[in-house]
């Protein structure tokens, strides 16, 4: 019961937040994916690198579980639906979470969106044997470094936690360090 | 406008440790299969079946893994599940917080107007026939643009940063031929 407390106000979180960000506006996302506007981006990339530095400094200090890791399998399917995804999030203005939110704040195309997305889902659902029959589901689960007691390989010899820190910090870094219009409306003036 | 990105950054990657401090990194487009599964079970009640040491389904993406899909369709008061329901709870409560999407951008956001005109059907078209490429390419990749790539590349994982690159690569060009107009 109490994990179903904690999905409602996790996930409650999550969705305000995304709100919050511009995450669940196509006017943002388009804007960020055309490189106009770079506002969501750097949100982002701040957000990736805190959540890094916080999970793995409470790891090595015994407060976060390594056991709560969820790391997912590489495989050649990984690239090929990542590219789909991409293509479809650029011309929808929506990926599957923000999609839902944005649905749930009263945009109609939203709403056309979540149900090809369910009939897409379902489309998969059916094709799944012909990917797994053609071996392009096959991989394994790395960690860049080998995160002590994660039980996953690391791809590189160093220590996973310590790496996941610098690169924690190095997600922060980009996050200032991007500009926040490098094609839009202030450069493109001069173009007109 | 949305938060400064500062802020709004901050917020998100609490959510993120949050996350995973107290339960498992976050995930979205899993549940676009237990939704399907759930209507599919009651369309045709012998697509997941109890058996004595759990579930399994007619369905091989359902049965695969121990029939944890099946499982979580039988079960939908789940975690993963009653998460996705509290994020569309939690994106309604905050945009009428703020006042709500006013009608018009309800209807036709603003960079499809900029770009297309006032074509809301032909808007809707699109984000259907986009829904299906994303959910179909999400499964595919097994995980989405929260499970890959904030919580993936978060954990330091390959898959995470396979599929943000994939992602990017696809994004940013198709987005540059169709949205070269701000709105």
């Amino acid at each position: 019961m109490s994990t179903i407390i904690l999905a409602i106000v996790i996930g409650a979180g999550f969705g305000a937040v995304l709100d919050r960000i511009g995450a669940t506006n196509p006017n943002w996302i388009g804007k960020m994916l055309s490189l106009k506007h770079l506002h969501l981006m750097k949100t982002i990339l701040l957000a990736i690198g805190t959540g890094s530095v916080l999970m793995f400094a409470g790891q090595m200090a015994g407060l976060v579980d390594v056991g709560h890791m969820d790391v997912k399998t590489a495989y050649t399917g990984v690239f090929i639906g990542g590219l789909m995804l991409g293509a479809g999030w650029a011309a929808a203005g929506y990926c599957p979470g923000t999609g839902v939110a944005a649905a749930a704040t009263g945009r109609r195309d939203a709403l056309f969106f979540v149900a090809g997305g369910l009939l897409g889902a379902a489309a998969y659902m059916v094709t799944y044997p012909a990917w797994e029959a053609w071996g392009l589901l096959d991989g394994a689960k790395l960690t860049l470094g080998t995160v002590p007691d994660a039980g996953y390989d690391g791809l590189i010899a160093l220590r996973g936690d310590v790496l996941g820190i610098l690169l924690g910090l190095g997600f922060i870094a980009v996050a200032f360090a991007l500009p926040e219009r490098p094609l839009g409306r202030a450069a493109s003036v001069a173009a007109e | 406008m949305p938060l400064n990105w500062k802020t709004g950054g901050l917020l998100l990657g609490l959510v993120f440790f949050a996350a995973v401090l107290l339960v498992k990194p976050i995930g979205v487009s899993t549940q676009f299969v237990i939704f399907d599964a759930m209507i599919g079970d009651v369309a045709n009640p012998d697509l997941i079946t109890q058996a004595d040491e759990g579930y399994t389904s007619t369905n091989a993406y359902l049965a695969k893994s121990g029939g944890k899909y099946a499982k979580n369709a039988a079960n939908p008061l789940n975690y993963s599940f009653v998460f996705v329901l509290a994020m569309m709870a939690g994106a309604a409560g905050s945009a009428l917080l703020r006042g709500g999407i006013g009608r018009e951008e309800r209807r036709l956001p603003a960079i499809w107007k900029a770009n297309f005109g006032d074509t809301p059907w032909k808007r809707y078209a699109v984000a259907f026939a986009g829904g299906f490429i994303v959910l179909y390419g999400a499964r595919l990749a097994g995980g989405c643009t929260s499970g890959h790539m904030m919580s993936g590349m978060m954990q330091t994982s390959l898959s995470g940063y396979i599929f943000a690159a994939a992602a990017f690569l696809a994004a940013i060009p198709v987005s540059m031929m169709m949205y070269s107009k701000e709105g």
